[in-house]
């Protein structure tokens, strides 16, 4: 019996602490993960604080309240006392609580100021929601200005898949063994590893949010406002994500794939993209003081 | 008070009850008429937007679109939020209102009864032209209950009439918060002073003043809408010089608050019932008044952290957090309370304790979500997520909705004479209370994993969870119909019929009068015994 249990609780324990910083939801997946960046892993550890602050003030109230409801059952002769105030109690359920919570915004703020902190970024990436896609601008490099500037939106065959009674097998579409159905575009965010990158975003025709939760944040794409973050990733990958505020039909349809190279083959990648189609320089001169923070 | 009984039960015999049907509920002035008009509109509301909820885990039972296409998807999210907000939650709480008020303190009637009937009879009209929207040319509202702009001015002339029947909704519940005031303050029985009153009464007072403040602001918000769509403002539109972000300020300095109008009656609720059940007086009276206060008063105060993810200044974004923080602690004393109450009580567990106590345990977890919630760096992860939805679908549901469940239980007795079917009550009891955690506890690990809200189709990945949570969906939804069942047998062919005090533990004015309460009650202001009121002590 005791095995039986043993399994299951193993398996669950194991999800519920995964660390593995995978880039796709994987299918019975617990918990958040931790991320491919710094700060994606701080905020996973502050979101499990606040859980186990959770479970345990869950276990002694809801342990209380069992304990009552067994204990004192009319049906087991229980009578009621007419006792109905305590001031040491009262006192001690308010300071205790207020305790708690100083405690957890103490992190809180500290994570906070770090992901506000946009300064000393060595790239600039414009993001721009549209309708149902994302466009891209490559502002800045080191203080060069690349000229890359794509738009990017859902491929093909989750495209098709997608319409109302397509007969078409959403499992199918895989990358690697792993779904990609809607979480795949035609063409990805590049970006080069171990380089803090500022995001500018901001959108044309309705607010859109652009979430990658490999990166830890999400940032509401508004049409007239543009909002600044930034991400440093470490590790050469591909992360996916979608966009995050409803904006109408397609919202659902919009995804987000940023694929992270080694800093010599995303300037590989940056000279094979050269010479850029002529697009308007639409890029902003951004004085890095008046952004808003994400 | 005996003297007040007798006189009613005499009364009975002859009550002025209205002739005829349309006489009788068209024309009513009578808190108890209108009442039960409330409390039908809010249980047929709660199916017309059960059955959307069913459409959308319909289609969300499996990846791929098989049944709708994404604009019905989002009309249906849209509609769903405002049938089931404006709807059932706050009609319901209303008519709960109206029946309990003037039992509780000891008043004849409503202060204002034909605006009374005004404020009930409006919301018909309200949601038919919300409802007719569905069937207009260019389909209806698509932008969430939000209504967040450009997107939700993007659609066809439907937006006029949504913002209209919004604001007839506005116009009914500030008529009901100004009636309930005017009762509450200028009606009230010799002997029974404001920190005598029962919680119930307590938090509607609260409530109402909530709703004044906040429902003018929600039509202002939708009004600058519905310029900005057909006259040719730019309140809200960037390339005139408008801010698309105001909208959201002004729109949740109203939603915060209106998340408290739809969770503390039912707070006041869960504080009649448990009290009863356990036997025991209410631990810490004058501190759960207290409570509710200071969450009504933090409710104004905390609305941006619905839109951490706007941008805001570092400064706004901390401010923001500490105070929805401190939420927690007046909501802690609550449920701190009501576990002390339980605590050497004589419990015995009726299907009003039964969903008392789900109350206390389910909306702690929501409350628990909530908590995570305000955290900004761990907002901005779970922001727009399934973790959100949730969230508030286990304060609403699993809170307000088994709070008003609890209460119908609790009153339908004295409303109509009879009891109704304990047995299947307990069986409506298990069954909901066991599929509404199926289908919104899976909904965190969806969050979790990154499924943002509002979408009709979603990657393979999230698809087990999905189907656990609509499985969890249809069972709760086809659980209601034993809800309703339960009722129709009580009020037309129960043969049980309910004594005057119905619940052994009963305390307070509304179980001094005959089962069911006659049409008039209270025609001569009974006489105040304290040992009666508040579930005894009132001193603390």
């Amino acid at each position: 019996m005791r095995r039986a249990l043993a399994a299951p609780a193993l398996i669950i324990l194991g999800m519920l602490a995964s660390t593995a910083a995978s880039a796709n939801p994987q299918p019975w997946q617990l918990n958040m993960t931790r991320g491919a960046t710094e700060t994606s892993a701080q905020v996973h550890d502050i979101h499990m604080i606040m859980f186990w602050i959770c479970v345990v003030i869950g276990v002694v109230v809801f342990g209380v309240m069992f304990v009552a409801m067994f204990r004192f059952r009319k049906s087991r002769g229980a009578v009621a006392a007419t006792w109905s105030h305590s001031t040491k109690l009262e006192a001690a359920w308010t300071i205790i609580p207020i305790l708690i919570l100083i405690g957890s915004a103490w992190p809180a703020t500290a994570l906070l100021l770090r992901m506000a902190d946009t300064s000393d970024s060595e790239m600039t990436i414009k993001v721009t929601g549209y309708q149902w896609k994302w466009r891209y601008e490559y502002v800045d490099y080191f203080g060069k200005q690349p000229g890359i500037n794509f738009v990017s939106s859902l491929e093909t065959q989750s495209n098709r898949t997608r319409q109302l009674d397509s007969g078409l097998d959403p499992a199918a579409i895989k990358v690697d063994g792993v779904s990609t159905y809607l979480l795949d575009v035609d063409k990805p965010l590049v970006l080069p590893a171990g380089v803090k990158v500022r995001f500018v975003v901001t959108a044309d025709d309705v607010i859109h949010a652009w979430w990658v939760p490999s990166l830890g944040w999400k940032q509401d794409a508004i049409p007239g406002i543009i909002n600044s973050a930034w991400t440093q990733v470490d590790q050469p990958g591909v992360y996916r994500g979608q966009c995050a505020e409803l904006c109408g039909r397609d919202h659902g349809f919009m995804p987000i794939v940023v694929k992270v190279l080694p800093k010599a083959e995303f300037e590989q990648w940056m000279t094979d993209q050269a010479p850029a189609p002529a697009v308007e320089a639409t890029a902003i001169t951004l004085a890095p003081t008046t952004a808003p923070q994400g | 008070m005996a003297h007040a009984a007798v006189h009613d039960t005499h009364h009975d015999a002859h009550d002025h009850k209205p002739e005829g049907f349309l006489h009788r509920w068209l024309f009513t002035t009578n808190h108890k008429d209108i009442g039960t008009l409330y409390l039908v509109f809010a249980l047929t509301m709660f199916f017309v937007g059960g059955s959307m909820a069913m459409i959308i885990r319909a289609e969300l039972f499996q990846p791929g679109l098989q049944l709708v296409q994404p604009e019905f998807f989002n009309e249906m999210t849209t509609i769903h939020a405002l049938v089931m907000i404006f709807g059932a939650v706050m009609p319901a709480f209303v008519g709960l209102g109206n029946w309990m008020i003037p039992l509780q303190i000891g008043a004849p009637d409503m202060a204002l009864p034909r605006m009374n009937n005004w404020s009930f009879w409006i919301l018909p009209f309200a949601f038919t032209l919300l409802l007719s929207t569905l069937f207009m040319p260019g389909a209806g509202p698509q932008g969430g209950w939000t209504l967040y702009p450009p997107l939700s001015l993007q659609g066809g002339n439907s937006v006029a009439f949504v913002i209209f029947a919004i604001h007839m909704m506005g116009i009914s519940s500030i008529m009901g918060a100004i009636n309930i005031i005017a009762t509450i303050l200028n009606m009230r029985a010799p002997g029974m002073d404001l920190l005598k009153m029962p919680i119930f009464t307590w938090t509607w007072l609260i409530t109402a003043f909530l709703l004044i403040a906040v429902m003018p602001v929600l039509a202002g918000a939708v009004t600058m809408l519905l310029t900005d769509k057909f006259f040719g403002t730019s309140f809200f539109n960037a390339a005139g010089g408008g801010d698309p972000v105001m909208f959201q300020h002004i729109f949740w300095f109203f939603g915060h608050p209106e998340v408290y109008i739809m969770i503390l009656p039912a707070f006041g609720i869960v504080s009649e019932i448990i009290p009863t059940f356990a036997r025991k007086p209410l631990f810490g009276y004058q501190a759960m008044i207290y409570a509710v206060a200071s969450i009504a008063f933090l409710s104004f105060i905390v609305w941006a952290h619905h839109m951490f993810t706007v941008g805001m200044p570092l400064g706004g974004e901390l401010y923001f957090m500490y105070a929805t923080m401190l939420i927690a602690i007046p909501t802690g004393v609550k449920v701190f309370n009501w576990v002390t109450t339980m605590w050497e009580g004589s419990m015995t567990f009726e299907t009003p304790m039964l969903f008392a106590i789900a109350f206390v345990i389910l909306f702690t977890i929501g409350g628990f979500s909530g908590l995570m919630l305000a955290i900004v760096p761990a907002d901005f992860q779970y922001h727009d997520t399934y973790f959100v939805v949730a969230h508030f679908h286990y304060v609403l549901v699993t809170g307000a909705i088994f709070a008003i469940m609890a209460s119908v239980y609790y009153w339908l007795p004295k409303w109509c004479g009879n009891m109704y079917s304990e047995r299947w009550g307990k069986i409506h009891f298990w069954m909901s209370v066991i599929s509404v955690n199926v289908l919104f506890f899976p909904q965190h690990f969806l969050g979790l994993a990154g499924m943002p809200r509002r979408i009709p189709d979603y990657n393979v990945a999230f698809a087990d969870f999905n189907m656990i949570s609509s499985i969890g969906g249809f069972w709760f939804g086809a659980s209601q119909l034993l809800f309703v069942g339960v009722i129709v047998h009580a009020v037309f062919f129960s043969k049980n019929r309910a004594t005057t005090r119905v619940w052994e533990g009963a305390r307070g004015l509304e179980w001094t009068v005959p089962s069911p309460a006659p049409h008039h009650t209270f025609s001569e202001p009974p006489v105040i015994d304290d040992s009666m009121l508040a579930h005894g002590d009132v001193t603390h």
